[in-house]
Parts: C-alpha cells; sequence; structure tokens
C-alpha cells in the first residue's frame, strides 16, 4: 500500500513535470510549426543556470527565480538569433538546424561547467518528510513539484483559455495569416510563445536538477519522451500534452516498480530481472505505437481546418 | 548542361580518390586513413540507404540507425554462437533488417509527416532499449566480436585493404540498385507519390504498399551497412542505434544534398571528414559543428549537389 501510493505520486511528479516541458514544445510546434530537438537543452540550461545561480546566491529559490529568468532570456535570443529563419521551413529543416544546436549547447555547457555534473542541493526545509495519509510520508520537495507544476498548468490554461494574448496564441496556431492580416504583430507573439516555452523547459529542468545530477545530455532522453507525449496528445494541444504526460509519467514510473515482480511471477528470476528493465524502458514507446496505428493524429487532436 | 558537369566532375574526382585510396594510404603508411575512410564508405553506404527513403521517396524516417544495431547485433550474436561464418551472417543481418523494416513499415505509414518521423523514432528507441536489456549479449556495455565474419578464403576482412575494398564494393553495388530502382518504374511510381500521394493515388497506384515496399528495400540496405560497420569496429553495442546517430545519418543525406544519387556519399564523407579535422584542432569540435549545420540548413538549399549545381550555372 506504502508503495503504491508513493509510486503513484511518483509518476504525478514525473508527469507533470514531463507536461512543462511538452507544454512548451507542443505550443512551439502548434504555432509556429517548428520542430525544435533543442527544447531539451533548454531543459538542460535550466538545471546548469539553477546549480550555478543557487551556489552563487546561497539561496535555494533566489537561483532558481534567476534560472528561470536566464532560460527565459537564452530561449527569446535563440529565437531571435537563429530559430526564427526556420519558420516555414521543411520540417526536415527543423529537425537538422536544431540537432546543430544540441552538439552546440552540450559542447558549450562542457566548456563552461566542464564534464562533470554538477549536484543541486536543496534547503533544509525542503527534504523533511510530509505525512500524507496516516502512516505514509512523502518527501516534502516531490510534494512541492507536484504544486508548482499544477499551478503553472492552471495558470497556463487560464492565459490561454481567457487573456487576449491567449486568444492570440490560439489564434495563431489555427490561422496563422490571418491574424497576421488582421495587425498582429505575429513576429513578437512568436518570440514571446517560444520565451515562455524556454522558461516552462528550464522550471522543468531546474525542478528535476535536485532529484538527478545535472548533466551533459541529461535533456536528451526527456526530450524523445516530451515528442512522444506531445505525439500521443495530439500536435498543438495543450489539453492533450497534459493528459498524456499524466499518462506516460505514470506508465513509465509505475512500469518501472511494479514490472519486475509481475515479469517475475510468469519468468524465471534471472530472465525476469533482464527483461524487466528494457521492457519498462519500452513501455512508452510500445504505447505510442498503438496509439498512433489506432489514431494517427494522436488522442487529442488541436482543432484545425 | 554546365550545371551538371561540375557535380559530375566533382562526384567521379571523389569515385576515383576512393577507389585510390588504399594505394596512397601504402605509398605513404598512412594506415590511420585508411581506417577512417572504411568507416566513412561504410556510413555513406547507409545515408545512401536513408536517401532511398528520404529523398526519392520522401518518407523521412528518424529512426534509421536501428538497422545499422540490427545488422551489426546479427553478426555479433552469430559470432558469439559460434557461427563465423560470413555467408550466413551476412544474410542473416540483410533479412533481419529486413523484417524489422517490414513490421514498422507497416504500422508506420499510417501516418504521416511529423508524426512518421516520431513514430520511426520510436521504434528505433525500442529496439535501443531491446539491446540494452540483451543481458547474454553484453547489455549496455556491448558486445566485443572476437573474430570477422569469415568469407572461407574468398576475402580476408582482417586484411585492412581487402576488407576496404569489400565496403567500396558494397557502397558501388548498392549505389547501382539504387540508381536501377529510381529510374525503374518502381521508382517513378514512389517518386510520383512524393510529389502527390492523392493523385496517384487516384489513378490507381497502392500508395502504401509501394512506399512499404521501398521502406523494405532500404532497411535491408542499411543492415548490410550495419553488419560491415560491426565487423570494422569489432564491436556492437545499443549506442549505435542511439537516436542521434539517427540524426547524423540524416545530416550527411541533406549535407549531402537529399534526393540527389551521389549527395548522401559526398555528405557523409564531408560530415565525418569535418567531424575528424575539427576534433584535431580542437576537443570542443561540436561547438563549431552544430552552428555551421544550423549556417547549412538556413543558407545551404539543396546540399553540397545543391551548391555545385549553383557553381555550374553561376
Amino acid at each position: 500500500m506504502l508503495l503504491v501510493v508513493e509510486q503513484f505520486l511518483n509518476g504525478l511528479q514525473f508527469g507533470l513535470l514531463l507536461f512543462l516541458l511538452a507544454a512548451g514544445l507542443t505550443l512551439v510546434f502548434g504555432i509556429m510549426d517548428l520542430v525544435n530537438l533543442a527544447h531539451g537543452s533548454l531543459y538542460m540550461m535550466g538545471a546548469y543556470f539553477a546549480a550555478t545561480f543557487a551556489a552563487w546566491t546561497g539561496s535555494f529559490l533566489l537561483g532558481a527565480l534567476m534560472a528561470l529568468g536566464a532560460t527565459l532570456v537564452l530561449g527569446i535570443v535563440l529565437e531571435v538569433s537563429a530559430l526564427r529563419h526556420l519558420y516555414g521551413r521543411d520540417h526536415l529543416d527543423h529537425v537538422l538546424a536544431t540537432f546543430g544546436l544540441i552538439l552546440f549547447f552540450n559542447e558549450a555547457v562542457r566548456l563552461i561547467w566542464g564534464p562533470a555534473g554538477l549536484a543541486l542541493p536543496l534547503p533544509a526545509w525542503l527534504t523533511v518528510p510530509v505525512p500524507i495519509l496516516p502512516g505514509i510520508h512523502y518527501p516534502a520537495y516531490r510534494l512541492a513539484i507536484i504544486g508548482v507544476a499544477l499551478l503553472v498548468a492552471l495558470l497556463l490554461y487560464l492565459g490561454v483559455m481567457r487573456t487576449r494574448i491567449g486568444m492570440l496564441i490560439r489564434a495563431g496556431a489555427s490561422n496563422r495569416e490571418m491574424i497576421g492580416a488582421l495587425g498582429i504583430n505575429i513576429k513578437l507573439l512568436y518570440t514571446l510563445v517560444f520565451g515562455l516555452g524556454a522558461a516552462l523547459a528550464g522550471l522543468a529542468g531546474l525542478m528535476q536538477a535536485p532529484i538527478l545530477t545535472v548533466q551533459i545530455g541529461m535533456g536528451e532522453n526527456i526530450l524523445i519522451l516530451a515528442f512522444v507525449i506531445i505525439v500521443i496528445g495530439g500536435i498543438g494541444s495543450i489539453r492533450g500534452a497534459f493528459l498524456a504526460a499524466i499518462f506516460v509519467g505514470m506508465i513509465d514510473t509505475l512500469g518501472r516498480a511494479f514490472l519486475p515482480n509481475l515479469l517475475r511471477q510468469v519468468l524465471s528470476g534471472a530472465a525476469a530481472s533482464t527483461a524487466a528493465p528494457a521492457l519498462s524502458s519500452m513501455l512508452i514507446y510500445l504505447l505510442m505505437a498503438i496509439v498512433l496505428v489506432v489514431r494517427p493524429e494522436g488522442l487529442f487532436p488541436a482543432n484545425r481546418r | 548542361m554546365k550545371s551538371l558537369s561540375v557535380s559530375k566532375a566533382v562526384t567521379a574526382l571523389m569515385l576515383a580518390g576512393l577507389v585510390l585510396l588504399p594505394l596512397y594510404s601504402h605509398l605513404t603508411g598512412n594506415i590511420f586513413i585508411l581506417t577512417l575512410f572504411t568507416r566513412i564508405i561504410i556510413l555513406a553506404l547507409a545515408a545512401a540507404s536513408l536517401n532511398l527513403i528520404m529523398g526519392f521517396a520522401g518518407l523521412m524516417s528518424f529512426g534509421h540507425a536501428a538497422y545499422l544495431g540490427i545488422g551489426g547485433y546479427a553478426v555479433g550474436m552469430l559470432a558469439q554462437e559460434g557461427v563465423g561464418s560470413g555467408f550466413i551472417q551476412f544474410p542473416v543481418a540483410i533479412a533481419a533488417s529486413g523484417i524489422y523494416a517490414l513490421v514498422i513499415g507497416a504500422l508506420s505509414l499510417r501516418t504521416r509527416g511529423v508524426y512518421f518521423i516520431m513514430i520511426t523514432l520510436a521504434f528505433a528507441q525500442m529496439a535501443y532499449y531491446v539491446a540494452s536489456g540483451l543481458a547474454r549479449y553484453g547489455g549496455d556495455d556491448g558486445l566485443t566480436i572476437y573474430t570477422r565474419s569469415d568469407f572461407s578464403g574468398l576475402i580476408d576482412l582482417g586484411n585492412r585493404t581487402q576488407f576496404y575494398y569489400l565496403c567500396l564494393a558494397c557502397l558501388f553495388g548498392v549505389m547501382l540498385l539504387i540508381w536501377r530502382i529510381v529510374n525503374s518504374r518502381f521508382g517513378l511510381v514512389v517518386q510520383g507519390l512524393r510529389s502527390n500521394e492523392q493523385r496517384m493515388q487516384a489513378i490507381g497506384f497502392p500508395a502504401k504498399r509501394y512506399q512499404l515496399v521501398c521502406f523494405v528495400i532500404s532497411g535491408t540496405m542499411c543492415g548490410l551497412a550495419g553488419a560491415l560497420l560491426a565487423n570494422n569496429t569489432d564491436f556492437v553495442s545499443p549506442a549505435v542505434m542511439y537516436w542521434t546517430r539517427s540524426g547524423d545519418l540524416m545530416v550527411m543525406v541533406i549535407l549531402g544534398g537529399m534526393g540527389t544519387l551521389f549527395g548522401p556519399v559526398m555528405g557523409a564523407v564531408v560530415f565525418l571528414l569535418l567531424e575528424e579535422l575539427l576534433s584535431q584542432i580542437t576537443e570542443y569540435w561540436a561547438l563549431i559543428l552544430g552552428p555551421l549545420l544550423l549556417l547549412i540548413v538556413l543558407f545551404g538549399r539543396g546540399g553540397i549537389m545543391g551548391a555545385l549545381g549553383r557553381a555550374g550555372r553561376g
């Protein structure tokens, strides 16, 4: 029971984290029609910025806030200097160019911070276990991640559905020529959306940083997961990304936790312990393959004409 | 006409260079260059196979490195189990790649555009994790191949020059095959599907079937490259299937010129030489290569072949 609740919360936490990453990706994808492989690099930069700033200021929160700002600025710089020129190009061009950016960011990080990973220590008040149910404790930091991510998801939903900027973003997703013709400054809107996506990726990275080590290439595996999520959820759909992210986070976490035991009941011990890790890593891709075969446009395709 | 002659001349020069390279290596005693170019030729073969579906059929596969791994693991696993004959290893490598391509092609071709890119990527990642889980064959750490494929005295893969020429012969054979395919009725249908699938279907061609056959042919070619690559490195590991490897192959194709016959070969040569040269100048070579790719995408339309064509006209 304890394990089930704990793993369930872990899955939720991982899923919400994935949502932060996938939300930016799906916004950029849905609105600018840009396939941004370098989104994972922004996630990595968020973690590195946070580790650095937290060490400078001596405060986790201050470091996190500064890192958030820094990724936002980095995203805007990236959009204005390079990615802006890729809009309207072939998807293949996007893949190639942003693949180049991944190489660049990984190498730049190695040059600046060195090949060894960094650690981002948590302040004491975030490391205490919190009782959530009678007899069941859960780390405060993971609860904080769930809280922050849910808050951001809510703000994002309200922002996109209830504000003027959000209306423009939705309009841009459904017909970009038309809102340009209506006199909206699309360039600025795109830069804003990209910056927002970058900041979300940075937030995911800096929140994940204390749990994992901050290292080069940390953004690549999780980027693929984020892509899986937006493809399952339907490209351009924030709601789809949210549901798919939770789904994927749960399946991945629960699969890793319980699959070995399940397999052991069917297979011999040795065979199960070798097959389980591979199988649980595959589950998500299997899920995506099934979803795409059954619904080639994803589960919740954004409403397009 | 003149534009054709410039790219043709450069291509001929490159091919002549590849044929004569072992001679240069012998005269100067530079063994390294032979090893380097063996690798380049094998990856050029893989890039050419990717170009068949990407350039001619318009199917953007982001999981092509999976075949490199399948071909390589076929050789490695058979060698591990005591089957050393290349006459068994190579056909198995090719057949296994073909079967994999048939299965994932049949599923992936239900989707289009970005979804196709992503589903091929997902399948390749699955193959990557399967290989990582093969504890008997090294798992994550990979599998060392102690004896290269044995062709019973016909050709000795342990001999650098002979192995080089085997790889080159495979490359030329595959290029010839691709050339014949592209100019056949089948090839024309596939290219027609790239430009307008609906219209081709309206004429009465079963689009999916043609694309699937093309996808499988491409996969078997890359499986051959995988078998050669495993022999070249005497080692195979899940890392050859990692998604960045598929990215590398795509870069080679686009750099050289997608949808041209010799573009991918040129792309592989330039990309891998660039990687080699930059890594000699600085440890941080990717710092230069990354932005260079961005610039090539932004300003170099049609890759090297496109640039050569423009140079011919201009």
